[in-house]
């Protein structure tokens, strides 16, 4: 056993610049589970990976760790290349950090040994040094001596965190770390890890189902289902802007309607001709389904458009009303909670859209 | 980024390593029941013949009834007290609980000899029932120890307890929510142990009986010093008396017809213990709290097992050793020592392959190597008696070739390498203990997550790295728990000790056998002593266990 005194010596990172993803396949026997992805991901960005289990999103960021191979495409960190179909960087020589679903903190370590496990290469001071940063930075100083067990779900994650963080890695990757949380604690946990990766400005990317989780957290989402990553985008656009209709229906809630093109930037549907402030490309008088989301469709008493109130769920400050059109369409249509309509009452309904989002029948 | 332009380029490792090495050792612990089963299919008639016109009869006979009287004890005991301990509140619970282990500790043999000195014709009973009454041999009837009712007795003493923690484990899993169910729906509490408690608990009770007849077919030291028959003894005697391999592997072929529906009467049991298991888990128990009138009798139901099975027997052995045996201190030691470090070499290797079998198996999960686990674990099943001339056939045939080849090509003159030294006896060790410390093995690994490697490797740690830094330090204890088992185990181990030791070399249970059968009971007190001592200290840690277990459940 001998290492090269060149490992000893502090391995300063210089923060990620560009990680690219180009026609990245993934799977085992010859099996794509992950097909032709591609993205990028700049200098400080949050990335997510979102999609439906057994899409492929978890086997993707195994393979940019380094615990898959890939069969075809490349992966490049700053321009080097770090896997391709016949090279195969070893997940220690990566610096590319992994936080993971079950936590999976060492239990024979305290927390100190646990966040100090990837620094020891590092002089003791900087080490301990470091150390006592990332616990005060994830609110868990005076738990040094502690073990795994006896922290809760929580505090376990937040020591996760640090763990991966701790040897800066050039970009750390989050596999759904808060899924085994309850709501309550998500929801305090998921800005508070976006603000310490911010502040770090350290590039990470998650893994989500939740695309609460991937909206509160990501600069930059990308889409996924069966393998193939459908649309990479900043939330806004991947829910205004849904490319394909996959998206625009596993993101937010989404009805289409039924809209006939008569115009650049117009069409005829249900609810009335509906001009968009952009062109969209489709030809005149081509059958066409409109995407309309909850908050695209008013309650407009005024209207001369209107549908019958199927049920009504109440959501606090608004309902939420699943209305029938006369076409025989179901649309749902935010209202504020003082529009308090009985079911089976008939109520006026406006389309408010700036940009049509369409998909081709 | 420099550092990266002297990384290795690894492909995917595949550990083909490995898993050649789990199929090699599978290969290899599987020879014994592979020459056996070879042998039995190349026997001839005559042989066959021969057998069933003389002894085959009896041995059948002897081993039915064995099992069916031990299954019988066991089953009497076992699941009352598994019952009383489990589900009952009274004072001392907790004590019995764990004490009703500890016939464990007592290997057959040696609790057979112990009860023979004991209520034999010129044992300390026997000769104060005469000073008392007056009468003489042959005036009065006393039960006769050396016979098949003694060798029954003998081992459901020191059986009952895989039915009793089989059985306990069981009683414990079900939820009180099952039961409490079947009170609101009608149910007496007794209606509800019979139509439900135990109808759940069968497949546990029902594994641990097959164990405990596995032990029993296997027994060769209690049968064969009360002189009862069986198949065990017939095979030993067939093999030495009339050096007659065919005739002894057939004999073998029988016996592992027998301990096959045994495995396969386990595993099915198994099967549904995880199918009875599934869903409700952990209510706690309120266990039923016993009138003082009731709890006397509870007592005297789990206390006599444990003292009939342990203490009786533990404190006459040491009364002997101490104040009446002859055996020089000399030689003691180093039977001692003989007995250590084969115990300590066996389980060292065993633990070592048991390592390379389970990370085999969760480096390379594929078909083949599954497969070579389940091979390798199945000598736990297999009688010390048939793995011994499993082993020995097939290394005396190799130590002629060897010899043979070396006479070819020179004058030196070779001795038996193999089955003439310890590497036999290591061999059959190997082959009859591989499942147990592979059992621990597997269960350690079991708790390092693949997530754990993974963290390791992302925080830039070599898989090198990762086994030294996580997974020893995580292993430790299962490993050591491994160790232990099989170290107790050898030393304990009769039959296949006794046909495959060197010439000339002893070790603590085969002289106390020796002992015994020269009618030397009180001088083989020493040496039984000293394996009971040393088969206390599993049992113990046990018995921690299941009472930091039953702990948590409160």
């Amino acid at each position: 056993m001998s290492f090269s005194t060149s490992q000893k010596q502090l391995p300063i990172q210089k923060q990620l610049k560009s990680m690219t993803l180009n026609a990245v396949s993934v799977g085992y026997e010859g099996q794509p589970i992950v097909k032709q992805a591609s993205f990028e991901l700049k200098e400080g960005q949050i990335g997510c990976l979102l999609g439906p289990s057994g899409c492929g999103k978890s086997t993707l960021l195994r393979a940019l760790a380094g615990f898959e191979t890939l069969m075809t495409g490349e992966i490049r960190v700053d321009g080097e290349l770090i896997a391709s179909e016949d090279r195969h960087v070893n997940p220690e020589d990566r610096h590319i950090g992994m936080v993971f679903q079950d936590i999976a903190l060492f239990p024979h370590l305290s927390i100190t040994e646990n966040i100090a496990f990837g620094l020891s290469a590092w002089p003791k001071s900087d080490a301990q040094e470091r150390v006592s940063y990332l616990l005060n930075l994830v609110g868990l100083s005076g738990f040094e001596s502690r073990y795994p067990h006896s922290l809760s779900g929580g505090q376990q994650q937040r020591v996760a965190l640090a763990r991966a963080m701790a040897p800066k890695p050039k970009l750390l990757l989050m596999d759904e770390p808060f899924s085994g949380l309850d709501a309550k604690l998500r929801e305090e946990l998921v800005p508070d890890i976006r603000d310490i990766l911010k502040h770090e400005k350290m590039a990470a990317i998650l893994v989500t189902h939740d695309q609460m989780e991937a909206f509160a957290m990501a600069d930059q989402v990308s889409v996924m289902s069966a393998g193939e990553i459908h649309q990479t985008g900043t939330p806004y656009n991947i829910y205004h802007d849904p490319e394909t209709r996959f998206v625009a229906e596993f993101i937010g809630h989404g009805d289409f309607l039924t809209a006939t093109v008569c115009g650049a930037n117009c069409v005829h549907s249900d609810l009335g001709t509906i001009r968009g402030d952009l062109d969209h490309g489709f030809e005149a008088n081509q059958e066409v389904d409109l995407l309309v989301r909850p908050d695209d469709i008013l309650h407009d008493d005024d209207s001369e458009f209107v549908g019958m109130i199927e049920s009504k769920f109440f959501r606090g400050s608004h309902f939420l009303y699943r209305v029938k059109l006369s076409s025989g369409k179901i649309v749902f249509c935010f209202a504020s909670s003082h529009h308090d309509h009985a079911v089976g009452q008939e109520i006026g309904l406006s389309v408010h859209l700036d940009h049509l989002v369409m998909f081709p029948r | 980024m420099a550092e990266l332009s002297h990384t290795k380029l690894a492909k995917k490792p595949k550990w083909n390593w490995l898993k050649m090495a789990a199929v090699l050792i599978a290969a290899i612990l599987a020879l014994p029941i592979l020459v056996i089963l070879v042998n039995v299919l190349i026997g001839d008639g005559d042989v066959w013949q021969h057998l069933y016109e003389t002894v085959l009869a009896e041995y059948i006979s002897n081993s039915l009834l064995l099992m069916v009287g031990v299954g019988i004890g066991v089953l009497a005991i076992g699941v009352p007290c598994a019952w009383l301990t489990s589900m009952c509140e009274f004072r001392g619970r907790h004590f019995l609980s764990w004490a009703l282990l500890l016939p464990m500790a007592m290997p057959a043999y040696i609790i057979a000899y112990t009860y023979t000195g004991v209520l034999d014709f010129a044992g300390p009973v026997q000769t104060f029932i005469r000073d008392l009454t007056g009468w003489r041999y042959g005036e009065y009837w006393f039960f006769e120890i050396r016979s098949l009712g003694g060798a029954m007795t003998m081992l459901t003493l020191v059986l009952y307890p895989y039915v009793y923690l089989m059985s306990r484990a069981a009683f414990l899993e079900q939820s009180a929510n099952t039961l409490e169910v079947s009170r609101t729906l009608g149910y007496s509490g007794r209606a509800a142990f019979f139509k439900l408690a135990l109808p759940l608990a069968r497949p546990a009770i029902v594994t641990g009986l097959t164990l405990a007849l596995m032990e029993t077919l296997a027994d060769y030291g209690t049968v064969q010093y009360f002189s009862v028959n069986t198949f065990t003894t017939g095979i030993l005697r067939t093999f030495y008396g009339f050096g007659d391999v065919a005739a002894a592997s057939q004999l073998a072929g029988i016996l592992l017809l027998f301990v096959a529906m045994l495995i396969l009467l386990e595993r099915y049991s198994r099967h549904r213990i995880r199918y009875h298991a599934s869903g409700l888990k952990k209510a706690s128990h309120r266990r039923i709290s016993l009138a003082r009138r009731h709890a006397v009798w509870a007592w005297v139901f789990c206390a006599l097992p444990i003292l009939v099975g342990f203490l009786i027997p533990v404190m006459v052995l040491a009364y002997w050793a101490i104040f009446k045996a002859e055996m020089p201190g000399s030689n003691f030691v180093e039977l001692a020592w003989n007995s250590f470090y084969l115990a300590a070499m066996a389980s060292l290797i065993v633990v070592g392959l048991a390592l390379v079998l389970g990370y085999a198996i969760r480096l390379n999960n594929s078909r083949s190597v599954k497969f070579s686990v389940g091979v390798a674990g199945m000598g736990y099943a297999l009688p010390g008696t048939i793995i011994a001339i499993g082993t020995i056939v097939p290394l005396a045939w190799l130590d002629h070739r060897v010899i043979d080849f070396v006479k070819h090509y020179s004058d030196e003159r070779v001795g038996l390498l193999f089955s003439g030294t310890l590497f036999a006896l290591l061999f059959a060790y190997t082959v009859r203990f591989m499942a147990v410390s592979l059992g621990a093995v597997q269960n350690g690994l079991g708790k390092i997550k693949p997530s754990m490697d993974m963290a390791g490797r992302s925080l830039g740690m070599s898989p090198y790295k990762v086994l030294t830094r996580i997974h020893i330090p995580l292993l430790k204890g299962s490993v050591l728990t491994a160790i232990l088992i099989v170290f107790v185990d050898t030393l304990k181990e009769l039959p296949a000790t006794l046909v495959l030791r060197p010439f000339n070399f002893n070790t603590l249970a085969v002289r106390a056998f020796e002992l015994a059968s020269d009618e030397r009971l009180i001088d083989a007190a020493p040496a039984s002593l000293m394996i009971v001592l040393v088969g206390l200290v599993p049992v113990v840690l046990l018995s921690r266990s299941i009472s930091s277990r039953s702990r948590h459940a409160k």
